[in-house]
């Protein structure tokens, strides 16, 4: 996941986000996340291709990515420019994916709560910790096991399995 | 200490003696089954850098959800399975004719009882119906498991389903599952296992076992599986080709929830937009006007639902409002139902019978919606967008109800219901 200090402005959604409204299975024949970004949450919010910056953060209630197996949903919030999810929960595959490709993702309901669309938020994913510069407020993520923890430091499955087959980090 | 059928498979796939839930494991599956999405495994594998996969006779790939290829993406990425499948000498590939990959899982004997299995599709978790557990995952961990054979895995906690009673007249497996999801919700079962039991999913047939195990995934489940019994045993026994051990949950297994359910008190139950756990009996939606229909899936597109459909529609013709597609679940599903008859009374109904595959459920191809245009199928979810416009509507029945529609044009009363003879 690195330990570069995450910094952007929130778009905010509610529960249950489905992974049909996140990438539509009419743009999953590609992978490619250059090609998946402009239509990034295209059914549930047809601006927010248009109008997320590089870093912004995406922010949800319960049940973030329910539905399909399709990685191409975390890939698409990826390659548009969102620097991580912070969901009050995640559903598992849609967590699973997100630490393999490397989108980090941080479970924090109180921060979710204290945070509002437009807000400007800094995420430290080392630490998990999260602060919202607008209104205030500083909460700290539910931290992840140490196994996961390496495969995001290794920036998602790929390169963790590749330096494991090579013998480096088993 | 006792544990349940979940935590002992856990533990055998892990090496270890016994697992906890919370617990992290390294676990080897027994079988792994990709479908189209295979052209991203392969993609991803070769990033890892891996040259050979770990036991080519592991790993199942059949082509479903866009088939044949509806675009030229589809056709390329299909193109680039055949030749890794060639290269890589797996035997188990089934092209574009053979069937929706769960179904096929099942009934060519790829999944057994006591196994673990993980599939590139949300929907894997459907092989509890013969006793496994089994679950889906993204693209990148497959390529991770086809190079190493391994999976880190969450030992789950286990929700235990007690349903009792007998079906009323009508009613059945999908009720079951669309009424549990609308009382556990969207989330309430997410990264638990569920263990069904109870006089009622005993008598149910491994067909309906498959749709209630299919559609836990719904309520976020990681696995859901009916311990096998005699019928468990009867399916799987002329398709096995390797020993199998069934696992059972010890008496005192610790559950971390318990739901009593009465089938003796359903009726028809119906998904409405645009979540699954939305869930309303069907006189709340009686006489809504739909457009199309779909009667097919991996939920209910095997013979026994194709069966309750055309005894509905035998002899009659669908509205000339409605699109009806029925699609079986699979090649023999669609052999046996053209021997028995059923597809004729389809086409003289006139529906629309396609190839085998996900087609419409997914909105890949084949029978898109239009805008502000309502759809009611036997599959398994009804997103806004499912199955394409954003504003049309997509409805999740019984192939009972979705018969009845396609004759009327709209979804029946109770009375209406109940008045057809099954």
């Amino acid at each position: 996941m690195g330990n570069k200090l995450l910094f952007g402005r929130v778009f905010k959604y509610g529960d249950s986000i489905d992974t049909d409204v996140i990438i539509p299975a009419r743009y999953c024949t590609s992978f490619h996340a250059e090609e998946l970004a402009p239509h990034a949450l295209e059914d549930l919010d047809a601006t927010f291709a248009s109008r997320v910056q590089q870093g912004d953060i995406v922010v949800a209630g319960h049940n973030f990515g329910c539905g399909s197996s399709r990685e191409n949903a975390p890939i698409a919030i990826k390659g548009a420019g969102a620097s991580c999810v912070i969901a009050r929960s995640f559903a598992r595959i849609f967590y699973r994916n997100s630490i393999n490709i490397g989108l980090p993702i941080l479970i924090a309901p109180e921060a979710v709560d204290g945070i509002e669309d437009g807000d400007e938020v800094e995420v430290d994913p080392a630490t998990g910790v999260i602060e919202n510069k607008t209104r205030g407020g500083k909460w700290t993520a539910d931290a992840f096991p140490p196994e996961i923890r390496n495969i995001m430091d290794n920036g998602g499955l790929v390169g963790y399995v590749k330096r494991r087959l090579a013998g480096m980090n088993t | 200490m006792p544990h349940t059928i979940c935590e002992k498979i856990l533990a055998q796939k892990a090496g270890l003696g016994e697992v906890f839930p919370g617990q992290l494991v390294t676990a080897k599956p027994d079988m792994v089954m990709s479908h189209d999405n295979a052209g991203l495994v392969i993609r991803q594998f070769r990033q890892i850098g891996a040259k050979n996969v770990f036991d080519p006779s592991k790993i199942i790939i059949p082509l479903d959800h866009r088939v044949p290829a509806e675009s030229e993406q589809t056709a390329t990425a299909h193109k680039s399975i055949r030749e890794f499948v060639k290269e890589q000498n797996i035997q188990n590939f089934y092209d574009v004719r053979e069937g929706i990959c769960h179904q096929v899982m099942v009934e060519k004997g790829h999944v057994l009882p006591g196994e673990l299995v993980l599939g590139t599709d949300s929907h894997t978790t459907s092989y509890g119906c013969v006793g496994a557990i089994s679950s889906g995952i993204g693209a990148t961990e497959m390529a991770a498991l086809w190079a190493t054979g391994e999976i880190w895995l969450r030992v789950p906690d286990t929700l235990k389903v007690v349903v009792n009673g007998e079906f009323p007249g009508g009613v059945g497996p999908k009720d079951l599952i669309l009424y549990i999801i609308g009382q556990v919700s969207a989330k309430g079962a997410d990264y638990m296992a569920i263990e069904y039991y109870g006089p009622t999913i005993e008598s149910m047939s491994v067909s309906g076992r498959f749709t209630v195990c299919n559609m836990s995934m719904e309520m976020g489940a990681k696995f859901a599986t009916v311990p096998a019994d005699e019928k468990t045993v009867k399916y799987v026994s002329s398709l096995a080709d390797r020993p199998y051990q069934p696992v059972y949950a010890d008496n005192d297994a610790v559950y971390s929830r318990e739901l009593i359910v009465d089938a003796s008190k359903l009726v028809p139950q119906i998904a409405i937009p645009h979540r699954v756990d939305n869930v309303v009996p069907i006189s709340e939606v009686s006489g809504l006007d739909i457009n199309q229909v779909v009667i097919g899936s991996c939920t209910n597109g095997r013979i026994d639902d194709l069966e309750i459909a055309a005894n509905i529609m035998d002899g009659k013709q669908v509205s000339s409002d409605i699109r009806l597609l029925v699609i079986p679940g699979s090649r023999s599903i669609y052999l046996e139902a053209m021997e028995l008859g059923l597809l004729k009374t389809f086409v003289e109904a006139g529906a629309l019978v396609l190839n085998p595959g996900c087609g419409p459920c997914l909105g890949a191809h084949q029978g898109i919606l239009a805008p502000g245009e309502r759809c009611l199928a036997t599959t398994n979810r009804n997103f806004k967008g499912r199955m394409g416009s954003t504003s049309a509507e997509v409805y999740l029945s019984n192939p009972k109800v979705a018969a009845m529609v396609a004759i009327s044009g709209k979804i029946p009363t109770l009375d209406e219901y109940n008045s057809e003879l099954d």
